[in-house]
């Protein structure tokens, strides 16, 4: 297996060429940075969640490497839709994939294309690139949790 | 003299057809770098980060391991006796290496970055409020934050001059920088980042013209030039042992002994005292005032067999061997479609960093080490001088003795591959 059977596929680049969801959300509710400093890797990622707490739309925007890019937009692309604790979830069973753990064939065939970034873990120093905006939705959500003004909402979630 | 040093001069007279200055039979000192030693055969373009060890640093720490285990500066038995002994004449060898006037002006500390620290405590925090250290825009994360952990403790001001477009700090940039509060100078002799190397012995002489300190990081320097400190006129210089062929975990500093003498010892602990009592401590004498609890034996040792390697190469010849490299890399890097050298230093020692269009340096590292090419891709410690040029991180090759001319086309093919897969 080389690099580009495990990492650069043809899915895999053609998210990081052209991702989606890429850009502004202007009526997001929540939002949060995705730093990582050793790479120099940045994002933003948005949210619209409706009343339910379902999230209903999201966008990123920012810079960093194919793989961060890619699976951004894969991730964001299956989020929609889904509740705060469906994709915690799907969060674990990716962080767990992209580990080198092997998730129940269920959990994964919950990932979709997602599963396309199974062989990062064979990269310890890409696997971070992976999980960037994953963190990032993660952080967004744990905003709302605190937000209970309409001051707080904005200073924690936007 | 160890035998590995005569190993190595027999090398050096069966020059073979090399296509540098340096024989191509150094590479057989070098495990990694024989043939069969790693698979893919390595190209091994990261030196700037850490050198790679010959056998006879490796066979040194061996040596101490299993002939001399002993603790120093205290047993009584033949073992320990050796072990000092060995010890001493690694820091006698250090001396010589950079021209210290005495070995006791030569501190062995973890790293460069320890004896940076320990500027920072010993020296700087006898400096006052509105007191100002001045550093460059060239500075390691090593050369930076010391100072910024100074200013919360002492109050004093750290100031930076900035590089140009070009990655250089011009001179009368620095010296407009001075200013008779300037307490303290330290900058890189040799940019990690960009390669670019500094007028050390002018930035030094104008610092002392405002009665300010020196200190010369030359982490960079050690491996690719000589470092005569009494040339420099420098008053502290640090440096590590891994990027000198040397190993992990050792260090130096040297510092002129009026300065060291006026200096609190800034660890305390054993073989950095003569008596202590629950009352009162006396302090040992130089070095070992510096030097607090059981020193890094082995390294120490290696980093002085390291030292007699590297000069046994020449440093004449070792200049001439990186300067046909970096050339002929930075002209096979312009003619390759979307790269962007990035820094263009009037000076510029063994180091490049560069961008491709289009494609994130760590896909770029991933891709390439997959090739056996191994290069850095990051902000290589100094996210300053990124920032200065607008990126978050380069792809940075860096050259030294055991590269050759092969070593700068297996980069260019793989560039071209990581065009082909990414673009």
């Amino acid at each position: 297996m080389s690099v580009t059977d495990e990492i650069y596929q043809d899915l895999i680049l053609h998210h990081s060429r052209r991702p989606r969801h890429y850009g502004p959300l202007p009526d997001a509710t929540h939002a949060a940075a995705g730093d990582n400093p050793l790479c120099g890797d940045r994002y933003e990622v948005r949210l619209r969640l409706d009343e339910k707490s379902i999230i209903r739309d999201a966008a990123f925007e920012g810079s960093g490497c194919a793989i961060s890019k890619a699976s951004a937009s894969l991730m964001l692309d299956t989020v929609i839709g889904l509740s705060r604790d469906e994709f915690e979830e799907l969060f674990r069973t990716f962080h767990a994939l992209v580990s080198g753990e092997t998730p129940s064939p269920e959990a994964v065939a919950q990932l979709g294309k997602l599963a396309a970034l199974s062989g990062i873990w064979k990269y310890p120093a890409r696997v971070k690139c992976a999980i960037l905006c994953w963190h990032a939705v993660h952080s967004a959500l744990a905003g709302q949790a605190h937000a209970s003004s309409e001051e707080e909402f904005a200073s924690n979630s936007l | 003299m160890p035998c590995w040093t005569a190993v190595f001069l027999l090398a050096m007279t069966n020059n073979s057809t090399s296509d540098v200055l340096l024989p191509a039979t150094i590479r057989e000192q070098f495990a990694c770098l024989r043939e069969g030693g790693s698979q893919p055969p390595l190209v091994y373009l990261d030196s700037a980060s850490t050198a790679l060890k010959p056998d006879g640093v490796i066979a040194a720490l061996t040596d101490y391991y299993r002939n001399m285990p002993a603790n120093i500066h205290r047993g009584l038995y033949p073992m320990s006796e050796a072990a000092t002994a060995a010890f001493e004449a690694a820091r006698a060898t250090v001396q010589k290496f950079i021209n210290a006037r005495e070995s006791r002006e030569i501190i062995f500390t973890s790293g460069a970055t320890d004896a940076i620290n320990l500027v920072a405590r010993g020296f700087g925090d006898g400096l006052r409020a509105g007191d100002e250290v001045l550093i460059t825009g060239l500075e390691h994360h090593a050369n930076i934050v010391p100072w910024q952990l100074l200013r919360e403790r002492r109050g004093i001001v750290l100031r930076v001059v900035a590089m140009d477009a070009q990655g250089d700090v011009p001179l009368d940039a620095f010296r407009a920088a001075l200013n008779g509060r300037t307490r303290l100078v330290a900058f890189t002799a040799i940019s990690n980042a960009l390669g670019t190397e500094l007028p050390v012995a002018e930035m030094i002489e104008s610092a002392h013209a405002v009665g300010a300190t020196t200190v010369v990081d030359a982490a960079q320097a050690v491996a690719c030039r000589r470092v005569d400190v009494q040339k420099w006129n420098c008053d502290f210089l640090a440096f590590s042992g891994h990027k000198l062929f040397g190993p992990t975990g050792i260090g130096v500093l040297y510092a002129r002994e009026a300065l060291l003498q006026a200096m609190p010892p800034v660890k305390g602990g054993g073989d950095m005292i003569l008596s202590v009592t629950f009352e009162r401590t006396t302090y040992n004498e130089l070095p070992h005032k510096f030097e607090a609890g059981t020193p890094p034996i082995a390294q120490a040792i290696g980093l002085g067999v390291a030292t007699e390697w590297v000069t046994a190469l020449g440093f004449d010849q070792i200049e001439a061997h990186e300067r046909v490299l970096v050339d002929a890399a930075l002209k096979q890097l312009e003619a390759l479609p979307g790269v962007q050298i990035i820094g263009r230093p009037g000076k510029r020692r063994s180091i490049i960093s560069f961008t491709l269009d289009g494609i994130h340096p760590h896909d770029v590292g991933t891709i390439l080490g997959e090739d056996g090419v191994a290069i850095r891709a990051g902000h290589h410690c100094a996210q300053p001088a990124m920032e200065h040029f607008g990126i978050p991180a380069t792809i940075r090759a860096s050259f030294s003795v055991y590269n050759t001319l092969a070593d700068v086309k297996a980069l260019i093919v793989g560039l071209r591959r990581v065009q082909e897969i990414m673009l």
